[in-house]
């Protein structure tokens, strides 16, 4: 560790320790439909960062009790492997992940057209495979993706990304070293318009510095729209046009 | 920018301004049409309408599909239709009157039907019937399993598709609306109309594929013979 007469430094010559530019994200890396027994699913690198998330439904509410008569609920499980970490995780949930959980839903539930499917569930299950800082904005990038894969009905897409502090200065998309060592961290996700659905802080930021790393956290998920757009849109880009199909009527005539 | 035509939209692309294009798979947000859906946008009788690349099924009046019969309740079968919702048929919806104590005898569990969404109510709560010429229980041949967004172009455009499959492979298909398909004749007809129906599925978004297909099997029956 670092003793306290050390002056550690995030930057040099104006860079960050991996070379980016304090506005600049990780590399990304999606893949959609990773998954075959899934409705929808997604592979996702944010840096390094590898989650996957997996959608399943909508289907049948087990417990029957958590049924709602009038829309579909959302389930969301945030799940880190307890290889993911340096020191190794203890399995299962905890505080930590429970909250992840219920931030995250919170975040993917505004978009999702829950009134078209009364009585069903939609399960959302994202696995961390590898964490370095910022997994919940990669879970629900993600887990939006996986969403639109396994057809469920949205408004937008969700783009998560997170904002930090480091040596005084607000940085896009900390690592995991300036996620630890830094002073503040705002993971937010938001619609393409701009609509806020997470919003989060830990550690502390003068009013201006939180505006500023908004504006930049909001920018990020601009970025990260793109690709996440870009990713499913390639998926079919094989093929030029659909041919039209009727509407499906009278189908067989033989009787059995 | 306008993502419009036979183009891959994700659910929020803005499709149109016109708020009377709203189509299916679309909703209107002020003033602007934008896509619910990951799939297909299309123009449909001037409408927009998104067509989607997966999803399940959700049942609704009039529709024909394959059922499971999954379990035996007081006068009621409920019946797996593949889709978040089951289906229940009531004995009273039988083309014959039979008695309750009958009711194992004449629809066992597993037993499968071809069957006929009767209504659906805001509950979903969805009701079946039996009570016609063309629906009944399959006895004979197979049951395959598609998406149920991929349909439609299993049926085609005017039942294209799905007459020149039944010509060709001298077999009787049925396709249900919920994405389960009844396929009879023979064994060897039979194995190649599965494996035409996956690839169908697998090729759904592509052009020509009617004519594709139909060089599939001419290939595939020459090397049977």
């Amino acid at each position: 560790m670092i003793g306290m007469d050390e002056k550690l430094s995030f930057f040099k010559n104006g860079v960050r320790l991996d070379g980016r530019r304090p506005d600049e994200l990780r590399p990304i890396k999606i893949e959609v439909g990773v998954l075959a027994r899934a409705d929808g699913s997604c592979y996702m690198e944010m840096g390094d960062n590898k989650v996957i998330a997996a959608v399943y439904g909508p289907r049948e509410v087990h417990p029957r009790h958590l049924q709602e008569a009038t829309r579909a609920i959302v389930r969301y499980r945030y799940n880190m492997a307890s290889f993911s970490v340096e020191e190794r995780k203890r399995p299962g949930p905890d505080r930590r992940s429970n909250e992840v959980s219920k931030v995250s839903r919170e975040a993917l539930e505004p978009v999702i057209l829950t009134s078209y499917f009364p009585k069903s569930v939609v399960d959302v299950f994202v696995e961390v495979l590898q964490a370095d800082a910022g997994t919940r904005t990669a879970g629900i990038n993600a887990a939006s993706v996986a969403l639109a894969d396994a057809g469920i009905p949205m408004k937008s897409l969700i783009s998560s990304c997170a904002a930090g502090k480091v040596d005084g200065e607000i940085v896009l998309d900390p690592m995991k070293i300036e996620d630890n060592l830094g002073e503040a961290d705002v993971p937010i996700a938001m619609t393409p318009n701009g609509d806020i659905t997470l919003l989060q802080m830990d550690g502390r930021l003068t009013p201006e510095e939180f505006r500023k790393a908004l504006t930049m956290a909001k920018a990020g998920c601009e970025q990260i729209y793109e690709i996440q757009r870009k990713v499913l849109v390639d998926r079919y880009s094989s093929m030029d046009e659909p041919e039209s199909c009727d509407e499906v009527e009278g189908l067989s005539e033989e009787e059995i | 920018m306008d993502r419009m035509d036979r183009n891959v939209v994700v659910p929020g692309d803005l499709l149109s301004d016109d708020p009377k294009k709203a189509g299916e798979g679309t909703y209107v947000k002020d003033g602007k049409v934008c896509s619910l859906l990951y799939g297909m946008a299309s123009s449909y009788k001037d409408k927009v309408r998104v067509i989607p690349l997966a999803g399940k099924y959700v049942p609704s009046p009039g529709d024909t599909v394959v059922g499971t019969v999954q379990d035996i309740v007081f006068s009621n079968w409920i019946v797996n239709i593949n889709s978040p919702y089951e289906g229940l048929l009531h004995i009273s919806e039988l083309p014959r009157k039979i008695e309750m104590n009958e009711m194992s005898r004449y629809l066992r569990i597993g037993s499968s039907v071809m069957i006929r969404v009767k209504d659906v109510d805001s509950t979903m709560k969805v009701e079946l019937t039996l009570n016609d010429r063309r629906l009944g229980i399959l006895t004979r041949g197979r049951v395959a399993e598609i998406s149920p967004t991929r349909v439609p172009r299993l049926i085609g455009k005017g039942g294209s598709m799905i007459n020149m499959l039944k010509k060709e492979l001298n077999c009787n298909i049925f396709v249900g609306q919920n994405g389960r398909i009844w396929v009879d004749g023979n064994d060897d007809d039979m194995d190649l109309a599965l494996k035409t129906i996956l690839i169908i599925e697998k090729e759904a978004h592509t052009t020509g594929l009617t004519d594709r297909i139909l060089e599939f099997l001419r290939v595939e029956k020459e090397a049977r013979s």
